[in-house]
């Protein structure tokens, strides 16, 4: 499990746009380096973020090798209910990880 | 860094190293232009690409390309009959001209985006925005690298 941080807030007033922030732990090997001696390194990076608001997508992003490591996705959702926001991010390798947050919506 | 192993000599190493980043980095750049276009149209589709409505926001003058931070937003209500459907983010001399597609929906609320960005040279950078009612919005930026990341 590679270590991500979201920063949501925890409660939000119904209609209010809210920012979430996101960060996962990430090499994104661009596969256009070599090691020094030649040899290529092959891609490793996250192709995908997705983020579902109670089950509805509401946010989506392609990353390409050009995402900096360390990929950092900033983006905003309406807070239309409580409930949970889900993310997942999917690359090379088989990777894929999902986070949930809880958001209470008065 | 991972150490190196001892057995390579060190004058061969350090002149590897000093032809490698012109090796990645060296690309003509009438080509780079040209698939840089060719990607927008791959993007709009048969849309016309209309300048403006697009902000891309960015430092013009860059110190460190690893990490470059970069926001995208753009001039819309996001409403149920007017909003934004995707985001796309193109570079001019990367060695591949995408770096980002962003989908979005009237529940994003705002139409506005960031993230971080690797910049191998000093270049353009081409902010695309597709509208629910199919029109094509760009703005282009043209950013100095002192400390390239020749890595893509």
């Amino acid at each position: 499990m590679a270590r991500a941080l979201i920063t949501a807030p925890r409660t939000a007033k119904r209609g209010e746009i809210i920012e979430i922030r996101t960060l996962i732990a990430h090499p994104m090997e661009t596969g256009h380096r070599n090691d020094g001696q030649g040899r290529l390194l092959p891609r490793d990076i996250i192709r995908r973020l997705r983020c579902d608001y109670d089950g509805e997508r509401v946010f989506e992003a392609e990353l390409f090798p050009a995402i900096a490591a360390n990929p950092y996705v900033v983006f905003t959702t309406v807070a239309t209910a409580s409930g949970t926001l889900s993310l997942r991010w999917e690359g090379d390798n088989g990777f894929a990880q999902t986070e949930t947050v809880a958001i209470t919506v008065t | 860094m991972t150490p190196r192993p001892s057995s390579i000599p060190r004058r061969r190493l350090l002149a590897a190293g000093a032809a490698a980043p012109l090796a990645l980095c060296w690309r003509p750049a009438a080509a780079d232009a040209a698939e840089l276009e060719a990607a927008i149209r791959g993007f709009a589709g048969a849309a016309p690409v209309q300048a403006g409505r697009v902000t891309l926001d960015i430092a013009p003058l860059v110190e460190n390309g690893n990490a470059v931070p970069v926001t995208v937003g753009v001039d819309s209500p996001m409403s149920a009959a007017d909003h934004v459907k995707r985001i796309a983010l193109f570079n001019e001399r990367n060695p591949q001209r995408e770096v980002a597609v962003f989908h979005l929906g009237p529940r994003a609320g705002r139409a506005s985006v960031a993230t971080r960005i690797r910049l191998a040279s000093s270049q353009q950078l081409v902010a695309l925005a597709e509208l629910s009612d199919g029109s094509v919005w760009s703005r282009r930026v043209d950013v100095i690298v002192t400390l390239a990341a020749c890595i893509e």
